[in-house]
This record gives structure tokens, C-alpha cells and sequence, in this order.
């Protein structure tokens, strides 16, 4: 297209080549040019969080007296520790721990059944079931509420971390099949080949063949599903409401009209809140590259 | 193994057609399709309880009169009559299309420039650490809970004491200071900014991991022939991601057209309004007004739009797909 095409012998043209070797070694000024607009950026958007840092230390005179941007005088932990002990934060840590890790495992177990049929097993309609799949994705999160209300009120599982489980266990693994089935629908067919001629069963293919090849996508899903369900809000909010089972953004959130709530205890809470996803993001980093090179998200 | 299976595989290749006649084809040999259907049991069962079951039950509602206590009172198409008559139903499919800008458009093209340049650029002369330490701090927002970042975004906008007001006081700008978010000529662009701000470290990511697919050798051989940054962006970045960017915009715009937790937590839709989205228009009408009918007009419509959008999308890409899968 627009990039020249390029033939081998061009491709051997001995000044070029040399060219490209000190231009390797020297950085331009360009180049700095274009990292000092990267980091730049980067600043920016960390903003936000620096001042979550700044302020979480801070004892309210100090906030006060020095405003959101200045720099604590002295560390003072009295804002986290109140908030702490306030919302029995081990208890908010755990119910949103036990949640997002169960709605990980069991989404990414559905997204991979649902996947095996439609990308490997081009079971007909896969498309239009693929969409229909997709809808727990499309569909405002609103409309769920009142029918949801009325039936988990039915079996009894209203204000139980259970409801949220099976709600997010359904709306994650919609994405999940869309990612999958189109990754799993480019599956090296000389692999399946050579597996059902050694006489294997589906599922002994799906479990031994298809599940380890594909676990650095699977994980990335995992990942996905743990963020993004601990993150969640409105659904949690409504079918949570007991203060035993509420999540670490419920009791973030409901605190905020509280009047006792000072600046720097909100700030403090901020820091609590999204410390967990954090450590979480940070530990897994590299799995999440590797993983979606690995499986290609295609 | 590898060369015993080789010598095998083309056998029963030639053979399957025969065998299974007119049933559709799954990738593992002698595999009817059709007997792939269990494993979509639980998946297609818990969806209908969870999305089905609900999705049809609010389709019923908007024929109804409905406030929550008494039993819905069916009014016909009424609910579908007064929508569209509804400016403020208007106007908030036009507050969709600035999040489709701030949400879609502007991280996806932002986004694909900055993962070409982390990685063809700055991870190339720089080192890959500098690289994914940058892409990690792009990718913050998206790990902060929503309404936290509510809770900050509101104290660095806030108009007495904000942080974004006493910088500009601070650098003399003083009287550009503004009350962000209650004024309704800035409220829908902070918006947009903030929007900006939580998605842009998605595409990064995404694209990123799908640019190590591209041959190294592929962007020297270009550099070699004298094709410039922007040649080599459009000709192989684009060309070889464009998997990922179609997972990204469709991804991106259905969160677009159903944003809700930025605006409930940011401005409720207003002032006036002038930040209303539809996704909170229904939960107005359903949480507030109670007006359970018409709430569930509006977003069983919002899920019509957001249908229609998504079926396009797929369709367009299995046809991508399978002309290339032709080729």
C-alpha cells in the first residue's frame, strides 16, 4: 500500500544497513521528544491517583490549611484506620475477594463450554447464538433489576452474595465467549486431528488438547472477570443490602453521605478501595500480555 | 510424534465428508456438530433465567402502567407514543453519540497511536521496561473502581478548593476557573474528558499485546525502504491488529451507549439536562419517578439501538473473517 514494497535486493543494499544500525544505537532527539510526550501523558492520567497518595496521609487541619495539592506535613494515619474500623473493612475485603474470584472461575469455565461448541464444535446458527450470548453484555444493567428482585426474592436468595455470582457469572462470560469462540475458531486443525485418531473423546480433547493450549488466553479472561466484577457497583448496591455481605465499593459509596466523612477519610477510603485492584493488576501484568499474545485475541 | 500424526492427518480429511453427510462440520473429525449442543447447556440455560427471562419481562412493561406496588394496568402503545414525543429522550441519545467520541473514537484512535509508539518507538530504542511501565500507568484508570474515581474526579473539579481551579489559579490563569461540572455549557465536556481519562489504557493494553504478533523484521524491512513512522503505522500496525480493533470498538461502543455509574455518580444528569445518558433516564424513571413502564420503554429501546449496532458489528467481522479465511 502506501509502504513501498520491499524486495530482496533492496533488502541487501549494504548502506542502508548500516544506516539502521548506529540509528539503533544514537537516540534522536525525536525519539526523547516522543518519551517526553509519553511520560508526559503518563503524568496526567496519574494525577488523579498521586492525589489519592497525598491526601490519604493528611490530618484534616493539614488538609485545611494546604489544600488538596500540597504535600502532607506530617503522616497521619488516624483517617485510615478510622475508616477501617468504621466499615469492618476485612469482612468488605473478603465478601468482594470471595465474589470476584468465584464469578472469575465459573465465568471463564462457561466461556470456554460455550466456546468449545460454537468455535470448535461450529454447532449451526453459531453466529445469531454468539449475538444472543452477547446480549447479557448489551443489555442496560437497569433492566435487570426488577425482574431479578422479584426472583431471587422467590428462591430466597435476595441480599446473598450467591445472586451476584450467578448475575455476573452470566454477564462476564458473554464477553468471554465472543473472545474465545473466535480464538478457539482458528484452533490448529492438525492438533484435533491427531487427538480424536488416537481415539480421545470430546471431552477428553476439550480438557487435554484445547484447555492447555489456550490457558494464557484463559487466564487473561480470569483477570478481566476478577477487575471488572470487583469494580461492579449498581447490581451489587441493589441485591446486597445486608451490611454483612456488601462489597468494598457498596461500603465506599454508601459512607459518602455520611456526615462524619472528612476529606481526607474519603481520600483514605479511596486508597483502601482501590489498593486491593492494584496489588491484583500489578502481580498479574505479565501474565496479561503474554496471555493475549499467546492465544491472539483474534 | 509430530511427523506420525502428519503422515495420518490427511486421511480422515478426505474421508469425514463421506461418513457424516449432510450434518455441519465441527474442527474435530467424525464430530457431528449437532452433538456439541451439551456443552452449551449451562451457558445458554443460566442466560436465559438471568438476561432472557428479564429482557422479555421488560418488554411486557412497556405496554404497561406500572409503579411498583400495584399490579401493572396494560396501556397498549402508549409508553412507545410518549417516548417519542420525549425531548429529553432526544437528548439523551445525543449525549450518547459525545460518549461515543469520548469513549469509542478517542481512545481507539489515541490508543492505537500510543500502543504503536510504546512499542515500535520507545520499546525499541528505550528498552521493553520503560514500555510496560508507561502502558501500565495507562491502564490505572481502568483498575479504579468507578465511583472511586467518582469520589476523586468530583474533589479535582470541585469549583471552591478544587484542585483543577487552584492550579489554574496558581499558573494565573485565574479566570478560566470554572464550576466544571454545574455549569452546562463545561459539564458535558469534563464528562467527555474523564471518559477519555478511564478508557484509553483498554485499547493500549489490547493492542499492545496484539502488535507482538508483527514481525520486527517486517518494520525494518520498511524503515530500510525509507517508509516514514506514519507509512509503517498504517501499512503493518493496522493491517495485522485489526482483529483487536474490532473487539475494541464494539466492546468500547456498547459500554458508550450504556454508560451509567460515571454519570449517576458524577452529575445525575444534570444540570438540567444536559449530561442525561439513556441508561440513566431509565433508572430515573424507574428508581425515582417509579415509573416502572416507561423507565422499561426506555431502556428496552436503548437495548434495541445497542442490538442493532452490535449484530452490524458481528456480522461485518464473520465476513471479514471468512473472506480471509478464503484466501
Amino acid at each position: 500500500m502506501a509502504v513501498p514494497t520491499l524486495t530482496a535486493q533492496e533488502a541487501v543494499q549494504e548502506p542502508p544497513r548500516q544506516r539502521r544500525r548506529s540509528g539503533r544505537a544514537r537516540k534522536t532527539a525525536g525519539d526523547w521528544l516522543i518519551l517526553a510526550v509519553a511520560v508526559l501523558i503518563g503524568l496526567l492520567i496519574a494525577v488523579p491517583f498521586l492525589l489519592i497518595l497525598a491526601n490519604s496521609f493528611k490530618s484534616p487541619t493539614d488538609y485545611a490549611s494546604g489544600g488538596p495539592l500540597s504535600l502532607p506535613t506530617a503522616l497521619y494515619f488516624d483517617g485510615i484506620t478510622a475508616f477501617w474500623e468504621r466499615v469492618d473493612f476485612p469482612r468488605k475485603l473478603w465478601n468482594s475477594f470471595f465474589i470476584s474470584s468465584v464469578v472469575a472461575v465459573l465465568a471463564v469455565g462457561i466461556s470456554m463450554f460455550n466456546a468449545f461448541a460454537l468455535g470448535i464444535g461450529r454447532v449451526r446458527g453459531r453466529t445469531w447464538l454468539v449475538l444472543l450470548i452477547l446480549l447479557a453484555n448489551m443489555l442496560p444493567q437497569e433492566v435487570l433489576l426488577y425482574p431479578l428482585y422479584f426472583m431471587f426474592r422467590q428462591v430466597g436468595l435476595y441480599d446473598s452474595v450467591w445472586a451476584v455470582i450467578i448475575i455476573f457469572t452470566v454477564i462476564q462470560s458473554a464477553f468471554g465467549t465472543y473472545l474465545l469462540a473466535s480464538v478457539y475458531g482458528t484452533f490448529p486443525k492438525e492438533l484435533l486431528e491427531a487427538a480424536s485418531l488416537d481415539g480421545a473423546s470430546r471431552w477428553q480433547i476439550l480438557w487435554r488438547v484445547i484447555f492447555p493450549i489456550s490457558r494464557p488466553t484463559l487466564s487473561v479472561l480470569l483477570i478481566f472477570f476478577f477487575i471488572w466484577t470487583w469494580n461492579e457497583f449498581l447490581i451489587p448496591l441493589t441485591f446486597l443490602v445486608g451490611n454483612d455481605n456488601q462489597t468494598v465499593p457498596v461500603a465506599i459509596t454508601v459512607l459518602q453521605g455520611d456526615r462524619l466523612m472528612d476529606v481526607t477519610t474519603t481520600s483514605a477510603s479511596a486508597l483502601l478501595g482501590l489498593l486491593p485492584t492494584l496489588i491484583f493488576f500489578l502481580i498479574f501484568q505479565r501474565t496479561l500480555t503474554r496471555g493475549i499474545t499467546a492465544g491472539a485475541v483474534k | 510424534m509430530a511427523i506420525a500424526t502428519r503422515s495420518k492427518e490427511r486421511v480422515p480429511r478426505s474421508r469425514a465428508p463421506r461418513s457424516t453427510s449432510r450434518a455441519t462440520h465441527s474442527l474435530i473429525p467424525g464430530s457431528k456438530s449437532g452433538s456439541f449442543w451439551f456443552y452449551l447447556l449451562p451457558g445458554l440455560s443460566l442466560l436465559t433465567l438471568i438476561i432472557v427471562v428479564p429482557l422479555l419481562w421488560n418488554v411486557y412493561l412497556t405496554f404497561t402502567s406500572y409503579r411498583g406496588i400495584r399490579p401493572p394496568e396494560f396501556i397498549g402503545l402508549e409508553n412507545w407514543v410518549e417516548l417519542f414525543g420525549d425531548t429529553t429522550f432526544w437528548t439523551s441519545f445525543r449525549n450518547s453519540v459525545a460518549m461515543i467520541i469520548a469513549m469509542v473514537v478517542v481512545p481507539t484512535v489515541v490508543g492505537l497511536v500510543l500502543a504503536a509508539m510504546l512499542f515500535d518507538l520507545i520499546g525499541r530504542k528505550f528498552g521493553g521496561r520503560v514500555a510496560s511501565f508507561l502502558r501500565a500507568t495507562y491502564y490505572l484508570p481502568q483498575i479504579l473502581p468507578g465511583v472511586i474515581a467518582a469520589i476523586v474526579i468530583g474533589w479535582i473539579l470541585r469549583p471552591e478548593n478544587g484542585a483543577l481551579n487552584q492550579v489554574l489559579a496558581a499558573v494565573g490563569l485565574g479566570n478560566l476557573q470554572g464550576n466544571w461540572l454545574g455549569d452546562p455549557a463545561t459539564a458535558l465536556p469534563s464528562i467527555m474528558v474523564i471518559m477519555v481519562w478511564v478508557q484509553l489504557g483498554y485499547p493500549v493494553v489490547i493492542f499492545m499485546a496484539a502488535l507482538q504478533r508483527v514481525d520486527p523484521e517486517l518494520y525494518e524491512a520498511a524503515e530500510l525502504d525509507g517508509a516514514n513512522w506514519f507509512q509503517r503505522f498504517r501499512a503493518i500496525t493496522v493491517s495485522i491488529i485489526r482483529p483487536e480493533i474490532f473487539v475494541v470498538t464494539l466492546t468500547c461502543a456498547i459500554a458508550a451507549l450504556k454508560v451509567f455509574g460515571p454519570i449517576y455518580a458524577l452529575t445525575g444528569g444534570g444540570p438540567g439536562t444536559s449530561t442525561i445518558v439513556p441508561a440513566y433516564y431509565a433508572y430515573s424513571e424507574f428508581f425515582q419517578s417509579q415509573q416502572v413502564g416507561y423507565g422499561a420503554t426506555i431502556a428496552t429501546a436503548l437495548t434495541v439501538v445497542i442490538a442493532v449496532v452490535s449484530i452490524i458489528f458481528v456480522l461485518v467481522q464473520t465476513r471479514l473473517e471468512r473472506s480471509e479465511e478464503a484466501r
